[in-house]
């Protein structure tokens, strides 16, 4: 599933960024790495860009931008500190 | 020494400069390019020895993504500051500690200035400095920009570090198969790195992450990029590893352990964050949200142009106007010589008085925009106006500026600046003259008034649609030609609320006013002067009582059989058009000058004229001043000039088939 596919409210683990070299190095910089929780905040007014947050921070970006990540939906709301997220197996706490 | 201030957006940057170095800054760009580069002095340093510091711009990391990445980089490996002072929001410290590392791969003395302790602790957080220096490799100065603590101690720190050349302990965040293509590309660039004055350890690892630039910088044989690509290849298919992501992730990992061991208690939902979010249910709302910002908008402008700036700047002008009258009454009364009295009065103050009067107005609008930007208002604007503008090819940070250019088009060009990309900027900034500014009202309302008494609005309003209607058919020609392909990505930060520091806004407005008082003073002056010498001499330099002898409509005649298949080919139109170039008001104080006596409006002009000339005049070069702007913003005087010629040159067209249209129907 892809992360521009992913409705309001729900959380999802990231498993792959894909996309044109600079953007995916800059969604990567922005801390949109493999095995990330994201969750969708909400949509601008037009439906488009989408604001999520993670890593404790808010974030916007274009469906078209969002549809270059690889996303597994989960189902617990996720709190923004992906260290002691029990749904991100190889984050510290499961694996240590 | 030289010092380098940098830092995520939103995280502070600029109130600690501001603390840092009080009012001693100065404005420049970086070289080559047109990024704002502010330039200040530490104030009172305990040893006294003298700290410049250099304002970066708010990046998110150090590859060559934005225009400001780009910039920041290039300042650190070509100006090669003595020292980096790394600000890091502690709110927000899990993705603001990426750029840290990278920073502090660079090998540059370093400090980290973990900013907003304060908001920190009262969340009941707290952060062992201590413990997260040892594991970082580098000293962290606690401190509290917006509050002026830890300020002391963070001077002492940087001096000493700087003058210690205390560089940032080697961190290994990497691990495995990229960890050892690291070290195997370190020991192959050593000699390219050391040439060309960069860390190896930053440059091998920006060489795995696939980052170009970073090769030609370095100089590299076709050989060796070979071997590059080789290992990379071999790093890729055979380890099954994704160099770029796993370099971001790991990096990301390293972080997230280190904050686990020196951060208590910080939850993501700060108060701040809570009240941020609280906030943006109304102000971003699906249907609300552009009501909203319309109706703030609708307020900002009533009152900057209006209510506190529009009456500041009658008032002023009515004060200039009396000043300048009690300097040319008290030069008669003392004989001075007519022509030094019309030279002063005529020309030179009365075109700086136009300009100066406009000072409030500007500095009450810029005012309300300093507190929308800091606030963190304007990247909610940039999010709702997203989808429309990306239809033209522009992003929503575009819109901002674009909404200033219809109060005045300098502000808005200089506010052009908060764009990453030199694309978008340069395409925004075309599109500026559009917006019919508030100098053009007068002209609009002082014809509707003469030639349409019955549809004065009507008309009014027809111009600044047709405005916004050119823009748009002008951003779509500007898309498919000289600026293809699309905006850049839209990946943008939603920074909570925050109240703007007063500090930080005034030096920001004292920055504008005296920017445009300099401007006024020096480009304004000179174009004032000269006007009124073209008025005033004829060709044979002999002062002239009719300005219809005078030089500058000798050079309208000349002009005038231009304007001719426009309707309006008399040299008195002509002039008012060239005078408009100094302030676009002045069109309406020259025609009024012009006909007095036996010639009247009515003479000039037809109705089918009359509107073709007010179209020439929404769309012709801007004043001078804005004119001036342009130009210094395009970096290239040549370009900015190119573009003036091509804007009246697109004004003919229109006004022309304008006419020619209405003719067909009257």
């Amino acid at each position: 599933m892809k992360l521009s596919e992913l409705k309001v409210g729900k959380s999802a683990v990231i498993s792959a960024v894909n996309g044109q070299k600079a953007l995916r190095g800059h969604l990567l910089d922005m801390g949109l790495t493999p095995n990330t929780c994201v969750t969708v905040r909400a949509m601008a007014p037009m439906g488009d860009p989408i604001e999520l947050s993670l890593r404790g921070y808010r974030l916007t970006l274009r469906l078209e931008d969002a549809a270059n990540i690889e996303i597994t939906p989960i189902s617990t709301i996720c709190s923004g500190n992906c260290s002691s997220c029990a749904s991100n197996p190889k984050r510290r706490g499961a694996d240590k | 020494m030289i010092l380098a201030l940098a830092g995520n957006q939103n995280c502070g940057k600029t109130t600690l400069f501001n603390a840092l170095t009080g009012s001693n800054q100065h404005v420049g760009n970086f070289p080559g390019v047109t990024v704002e580069q502010k330039i200040g002095t530490v104030k009172k340093t305990k040893d006294g020895s003298d700290v410049k510091i250099v304002d970066l711009p708010g990046i998110y990391s150090l590859s060559p993504y934005s225009s400001e990445e780009i910039v920041s980089r290039d300042y650190i490996f070509n100006e090669k500051p003595d020292g980096i002072i790394n600000i890091v929001d502690a709110s927000n410290i899990e993705r603001n500690l990426y750029l840290s590392l990278q920073l502090a791969s660079l090998g540059l003395p370093m400090v980290i200035a973990l900013n907003m302790m304060d908001e920190v602790e009262s969340n009941g957080g707290s952060v062992d400095t201590k413990k997260l220096a040892e594991i970082l490799g580098v000293p962290v100065v606690p401190i509290s920009a917006s509050k002026g603590e830890g300020i002391e101690e963070l001077k002492d720190v940087f001096i000493r570090v700087v003058e210690n050349k205390e560089r940032p302990k080697n961190v290994d965040y990497c691990t495995g198969e990229v960890h050892r293509a690291i070290h195997s590309l370190m020991h192959m660039i050593e000699d390219h790195a050391a040439d060309a004055g960069i860390s190896r350890r930053f440059a091998a690892t920006k060489l795995v992450e696939g980052d170009e630039s970073m090769a030609k910088r370095l100089k590299l044989s076709q050989n060796e990029i070979e071997t590059i690509e080789h290992t990379l290849i071999e790093l890729e298919k055979e380890a099954g590893v994704d160099a770029q992501a796993a370099i971001a992730d790991m990096r990301y990992e390293f972080i997230a352990d280190a904050v686990e061991k020196t951060v208590k208690k910080m939850s993501a939902d700060t108060k701040q964050h809570k009240m941020s979010v609280a906030i943006d249910k109304v102000l971003t709302h699906k249907f609300f949200g552009l009501p909203i910002f319309f109706l703030i908008m609708g307020i900002v402008f009533y009152l900057s142009f209006d209510l506190i700036g529009g009456n500041l700047t009658d008032l002023c002008d009515g004060l200039i106007e009396k000043g300048i009258e009690a300097l040319r009454t008290g030069m008669t009364d003392f004989g001075t010589n007519p022509v030094v009295i019309s030279l002063l009065c005529d020309g030179a103050l009365k075109g700086i008085g136009s300009i100066l009067s406009f000072l409030p107005t500007i500095i009450v609008l810029f005012l309300f925009l300093s507190i929308m930007e800091d606030s963190g208002y304007m990247a909610r604007v940039a999010y709702i106006m997203d989808k429309l503008l990306r239809k033209i090819g522009l992003s929503g940070r575009s819109f901002v500026p674009l909404l200033i250019g219809f109060g005045c088009t300098v502000p808005a060009v200089l506010s052009s600046r908060t764009l990453s990309s030199e694309r978008d900027r340069k395409m925004t900034i075309m599109l500026l003259p559009f917006m019919s500014c508030t100098a053009k009202l007068p002209i609009y309302g002082f014809m509707s008034s003469i030639f349409f008494p019955d549809h004065a609005g009507l008309v009014t309003l027809s111009l600044y649609i047709l405005g916004l209607v050119l823009a748009i058919v002008m951003a779509l020609i500007l898309k498919n030609t000289v600026y293809k392909g699309k905006s850049v990505p839209f990946v943008m930060e939603l920074p909570n609320y925050r109240i703007p520091g007063i500090k930080t806004t005034f030096l920001l407005l004292f920055e504008k006013a005296k920017d445009f008082i300099v401007r006024a003073f020096t480009v304004i002056f000179a174009a004032s002067v000269i006007i009124w010498f073209l008025q005033s001499f004829d060709i044979r330099f002999n002062i002239v009582t009719n300005s219809e002898a005078g030089m500058l409509a000798q050079i309208a005649k000349f002009i005038a059989p231009v304007f001719k298949p426009l309707g309006f080919g008399n040299w008195r139109a002509a002039t008012a058009l060239i005078s408009g170039f100094m302030a676009k008001e002045a069109v309406v104080s020259i025609l009024e000058v012009l006909t007095t006596g036996e010639v009247a409006m009515g003479d000039l002009f037809t109705t089918a004229s009359a509107y073709s000339f007010l179209v020439f005049t929404l769309l012709y070069t801007p004043c001078v001043a804005a004119f001036a702007t342009i130009r210094k913003e395009f970096g290239n005087k040549f370009k900015g000039t190119m573009v003036a010629l091509m804007q009246s040159a697109y004004a003919w067209v229109i006004a022309f088939l304008v006419y020619r249209i209405i003719l067909l129907f009257i």
